[in-house]
């Protein structure tokens, strides 16, 4: 594939408008009528509701409603449908839009208030009157699992939702056979996730009709307006559901959320526009967040430095509802082995309840966490035999001639995962080379003088992409011979219409001006999975182009009729259809359209179909497998334990490169989110369940300040398994970033200091390893 | 996170600004906000007025006095970082001001915002603090100064009256050449430092210190001056000083703990920052030739 576009750096198309502040986000809209609705939440993390009492709330200036769940009684009753039911979950473990009996977590919504302003609603808020019985709340996912903990939900016996186990081979066989087993123990916090737009909702009743329709700052459109069709008992039709400008996703708008529930179960019982924008504070304690684990590891391996077997058991600290099933920890699963050929592996995953905000998946899900784990591990056994790093990772990795290759893993739905292609230690070998790993001593002595020390870090992954079902896009030549692409999948912020562009610019021979992309409508595509687990370009990109060949080749039909000229003479390009060599011979698109768009009384030429326009979906049947190998050097500062990442480079191999300039995008965004996890993010809880950071002051995320310049190297080797030969990009750059910055640290800290086993690390864990505690 | 209701108050003179403070009940005074627009945003206060202090005529601006430099207190914090009068005078001062917040909240915060607030790892009043600098307050019974020493009264407190606005604050510049060092440590450019030290010095054409000042901010509620260790250092030379005292008078402060970091950290941090305050100020000395 080839064409004028495709692979191209072009700029994004989505930028002008959105830099000039021309975006048109949620909280933009603004509707006649509509009431501004605020949240009455948890302020502790676990109790019984015995009564609650707005009166005096009611009697506020601006208020018009106040509902609690029991108001919604005549509409709807009972928790949210789960989005991704599990055979493991006995019970789906959701949400009710507004909480029923039970509050399990600080920050879940209890009752919505209606005013005519946001400052009134929080002034009335604040002045609704709870009786609520306080119940023992557990915050430790291991805690939680012993039998006296407090349970999360009252009414469960253990607050072990579900045990999930992965694994192929004779693990107690090569264990047996291997020349060495280390075990360790891992911890890995869990974080938040901080999209810069919070979450949001505005929704509308047609008065008439009863129709709703929803706009919401969500990566699943589509999931809202089918989950939401089976609570309200509606047909599909009946709601619309539209994501407009989107800022940033990184998957927590993947749910389906209590509030885009109440506020739509607001809005039918007000019959009143109704407007929800998620604050900041809000977003700390009611949007899911990342993947805190603790995991105990045994390794095996030989004394050439190759590893060849994992068993063990992971904790997954699951918060205290599962809105997304057991997505989160199969990730985790899915992930083993990793580039790594392992003979066998035996793990286990108790997914535990906690008294605290669920997680989900955040980009990558678990996979950076089990980047950590292998990586880290990788580490570890080079520094028990005092062999080089590098060396275990070629001697354990994949190879590029065992491609496609067979892990021994099953994927969701039971199919053997196969690596479609890939070369992991030659990306290996040329990230070393680019970062110039051969003369780093000399840069470790330099930095030595200048009183700090230095370490170079290695990291590799192999990331799952392009996850099916499907998504679908149609393809569209108006009589003006514009191109219009609808999709169902739905954008926050990647890039899409660009991306999509390309696609269809070059199958139909115009310029990328003359394309629009109308994302995550669910008006005007019919049907859309999410925008997540890196799957856009995969699914929707493939789409696409389906589409716009179909329609390719209905224009070239049409001129073949017209010219009376063979098909095979016939090319696309500035906008027409013409005789190849003659370019004067032809006839524009617009025409085309026009005349398939029909004319009274006159029948279409060839008795064609009308309409300029196709629609295709691609179902991603196999998954296809990008993957990475970076490095970094960071400097530590022995008196201070300041870490700073001074250079980081990425090798990263997501096949075609549809743009390159998004996929550096994505990479670079990507890395700094590892960064965040390695060095800054901590979300800190105290043992009742209460949220200690809050703020940006306390809740660090990474700034541009700290971040290094990161330098990007691609290798493309094309997926066999879609038509347009690419792999997902939007989490490369975050799995292995985490490992990589902590190899680095303890290869700062030489060979007396810790094995690093947990993240984000803090300057105080440095100073107190140097100090060789 | 909207603030609750409050009523809004723009004087626009000193005496206009007197007769609110005299008379509202639960009032605040805002200056950047900053400080103040997020505590209400998140609730944290709840005033019934706002008096609103950008409007009052001549509260902002850097003048040269008979005696020293005066900074009003509606000096934004970009004026003084910029101002080439404070990088010649009060050098340690500009220095501190690189490490407040971001080019934005300078742009908007106020010397005298940061001095009323008192966050304990706040630059400017621990700047104060080591310069001596002494602080102009206006209130019902008129003019008074309060010296840095008596100004610092405990977490977030300071010694204004509740119905006194701080005017302006005055500081007495160090000798033409004195050293000056400033450090501190944050976890990201721009935050509130965890833990930072500055350090004064003055010496006699013999290299032997003639006048000292070191300070911790960050560590203990309020900073504090090691006045001890700063005579220890008197008669010393720069050349072969015996930090020891030094680093044992920060290493030896009741040091603060919160969900971030122990007291034990913060108290090794204090040491290491005023040894490299220490050490800059001995290069930044100008040595009489
Ligand atoms: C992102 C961010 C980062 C920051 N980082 C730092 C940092 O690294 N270091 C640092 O020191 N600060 C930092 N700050 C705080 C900043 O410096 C504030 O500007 C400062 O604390 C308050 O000054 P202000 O003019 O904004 O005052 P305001 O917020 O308006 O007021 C603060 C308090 O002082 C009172 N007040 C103000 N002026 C007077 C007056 N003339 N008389 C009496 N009372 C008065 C107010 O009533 C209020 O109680 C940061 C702030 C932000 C938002």
């Amino acid at each position: 594939m080839s064409g004028r576009f495709f692979g191209a750096a072009v700029t994004r198309l989505e930028d002008a408008r959105l830099l000039a502040g021309k975006g048109q986000y949620v909280d933009d809209i603004d509707l006649p009528g509509m009431l501004h609705a605020a949240f009455v939440r948890a302020s502790f993390a676990h109790g019984r509701i015995r009564s609650i009492d707005t009166g005096d709330a009611l009697a506020m200036p601006g208020v018009v409603a106040i509902y609690t769940m029991a108001d919604f009684a005549d509409i709807a009753h009972g928790p949210m449908p789960p989005m991704a039911p599990h055979p493991l979950l006995k019970t789906p473990i959701t949400y009710h839009p507004l909480a029923d009996t039970e509050i399990r977590h600080v920050g879940e919504a209890i009752a919505i208030v209606l005013a005519d302003n946001r400052a009134n609603a929080e002034d009335a808020a604040a002045a609704v009157t709870l009786d609520i019985e306080y119940l023992p709340a557990v915050s430790d996912a291991a805690l939680a699992c012993e039998a006296n903990s407090p349970k999360t939900h009252s009414q469960h016996a253990s607050n072990i939702a579900a045990t999930m186990k992965a694994g192929f081979g004779d693990c107690a066989g090569v264990f047996a056979k291997a020349d060495h087993v280390l075990t360790e123990h891992f911890d890995i916090h869990r974080g938040g996730c901080h999209s810069m737009e919070c979450r949001g909702v505005v929704a509308n009743i047609d008065l008439l009709t009863d129709a709703l329709t929803i706009s919401t700052s969500s990566q699943s459109p589509y999931m809202v307006r089918r989950h939401l069709a089976a609570y309200l008992k509606r047909d599909e039709n009946d709601i619309r559901v539209m994501t407009p400008d989107v800022g940033g996703g990184f998957g927590p708008k993947a749910n389906v959320y209590a509030e885009e529930f109440a506020v739509t179960l607001a809005v039918i019982k007000s019959r009143r526009p109704v407007k929800w924008i998620e604050d900041r504070q809000e977003h700390f304690v009611a949007t899911t967040q990342q993947r805190g684990q603790t995991w105990t590891l045994d390794v095996a391996f030989d004394n050439d430095g190759r590893m060849r077997a994992i068993r063990g058991r992971c904790i997954h600290d699951n918060g205290a509802y599962a809105p997304y099933g057991l997505i989160l920890p199969a990730t985790a699963l899915a992930s083993f082995p990793g580039p790594y050929a392992l003979e066998a592996l035996d793990l286990s995953i108790d997914v535990v309840l906690t008294n605290l905000v669920p997680t989900s998946p955040v980009r990558g899900a678990c996979r950076p966490n089990v980047a950590f784990l292998l990586e880290r591990l990788a580490d570890r056994v080079a520094r028990h035999l005092g062999m080089d790093r590098q060396e275990v990772r070629r001697r354990s990795f994949v190879r590029a001639d065992q491609m496609p290759y067979t892990t021994g893993i099953k994927a969701r739905d039971g199919s053997p995962i196969s690596y479609d292609s890939g070369d992991y230690v030659g990306a290996l070998n040329l990230v070393l080379d680019k970062i110039d790993a051969t003369n780093f001593e000399a840069r470790r002595n330099e930095t030595k003088r200048r009183g700090k020390l230095r370490g170079l870090g290695i990291a590799s992954c192999v990331e799952d992409t392009g996850l099916g079902p499907f998504e679908g896009a149609s393809v569209r030549v108006t009589p003006a011979g514009k191109v219009i692409i609808a999709t169902g999948a739905s954008s926050q912020g990647q890039g899409h219409r660009t991306a999509f562009a390309q696609i269809a610019a070059d199958a139909l021979g115009v310029e990328l001006e003359d394309v629009t992309v109308e994302t995550a409508d669910t008006a005007k595509f019919p049907l859309g999975i999410s925008t997540i687990a890196s799957r856009i370009a995969v699914t929707a990109g493939s789409s696409v182009q389906l589409a716009a060949h179909k329609v390719r080749a209905k224009a070239i039909a049409f001129a073949s009729h017209q010219l009376e000229v063979g098909e095979h003479d016939l090319e696309l390009d500035g906008g027409a259809v013409h005789v190849k060599g003659i370019p004067d011979m032809k006839i524009k698109l617009s025409e085309i359209a026009r005349t398939l768009a029909g004319n009274t009384g006159v029948p279409l030429p060839g008795d064609m179909e009308p309409d300029l326009a196709a629609t295709a979906y691609f179902n991603s049947n196999a998954l296809t497998f990008a993957y990475g190998a970076n490095a970094c050097e960071v400097e530590v500062d022995p008196e201070t334990g300041d870490v700073s990442v001074v250079r980081y480079v990425v090798v990263h191999d997501c096949g075609r490169l549809i743009n390159p300039l998004i996929v550096d995008g994505q990479i670079r965004g990507g890395v700094v989110h590892g960064i965040g996890n390695a060095l800054f993010e901590r979300m800190i809880y105290d043992e009742e369940g209460q949220p200690l950071t809050t703020t940006y002051g306390d809740y660090l995320l990474p700034m541009a300040f700290e971040m290094p310049r990161i330098e990007i190297h691609h290798m493309e080797t094309p997926s066999p398994r879609n038509p347009i030969g690419v792999k997902g990009a939007g989490e490369g750059g975050t799995i292995p970033a985490a490992a990589c910055v902590i190899s680095a640290v303890e290869d700062a800290l030489g060979p007396d200091g810790p094995f690093i086993a947990l993240h984000p690390i803090s300057p105080q864990h440095v100073v107190t390893w140097l100090d060789g505690n | 996170m909207k603030a609750p209701p409050f009523q809004y108050h723009r004087p626009q003179t000193r005496e206009e600004l007197g007769a609110l403070l005299a008379r509202l009940d639960n009032a605040k005074i805002l200056a950047g906000g900053q400080s103040l627009m997020p505590m209400m945003n998140l609730r944290v206060i709840a005033p019934d007025h706002l008096i609103d202090i950008n409007r009052v005529a001549n509260l902002a601006g850097i003048r040269e006095a008979v005696d020293g430099i005066e900074i009003g207190a509606m000096t934004r914090q970009a004026d003084v970082l910029a101002s080439d009068l404070v990088k010649s005078r009060l050098p340690l001062l500009t220095r501190a001001l690189e490490h407040v917040g971001h080019i934005q909240t300078r742009a908007r915060g106020t010397i005298g915002g940061s001095c009323c607030h008192l966050d304990p790892s706040a630059e400017q009043p621990a700047m104060c603090a080591a310069l001596d600098a002494e602080f102009v307050v206006v209130g019902p019974g008129g003019r008074r100064v309060i010296p840095a020493g008596e100004w610092f009264e405990g977490l977030l407190q300071s010694a204004l009256g509740e119905q006194e606005f701080l005017e302006v604050i005055r500081f007495k510049p160090w000798a033409d050449g004195h050293g000056y060092g400033f450090a501190e440590y944050a976890r990201r450019h721009g935050d509130f430092a965890i833990a930072g030290a500055a350090a004064l010095l003055e010496a006699g054409r013999d290299g032997r210190i003639t006048l000292a000042a070191l300070l911790s901010f960050g560590v203990e509620a309020a900073p504090k001056r090691l006045s001890e260790a700063e005579r220890t250092l008197i008669g010393q030379h720069v050349d072969s000083l015996n930090i020891k005292p030094v680093i044992a008078a920060a290493s030896a402060l009741d040091a603060m703990e919160d969900v971030h970091v122990t007291a034990d950290y913060r108290r090794h941090l204090a040491g290491v920052l005023i040894r490299r305050a220490l050490n800059e100020a001995c290069t930044t000395m100008r040595r009489p030739s």
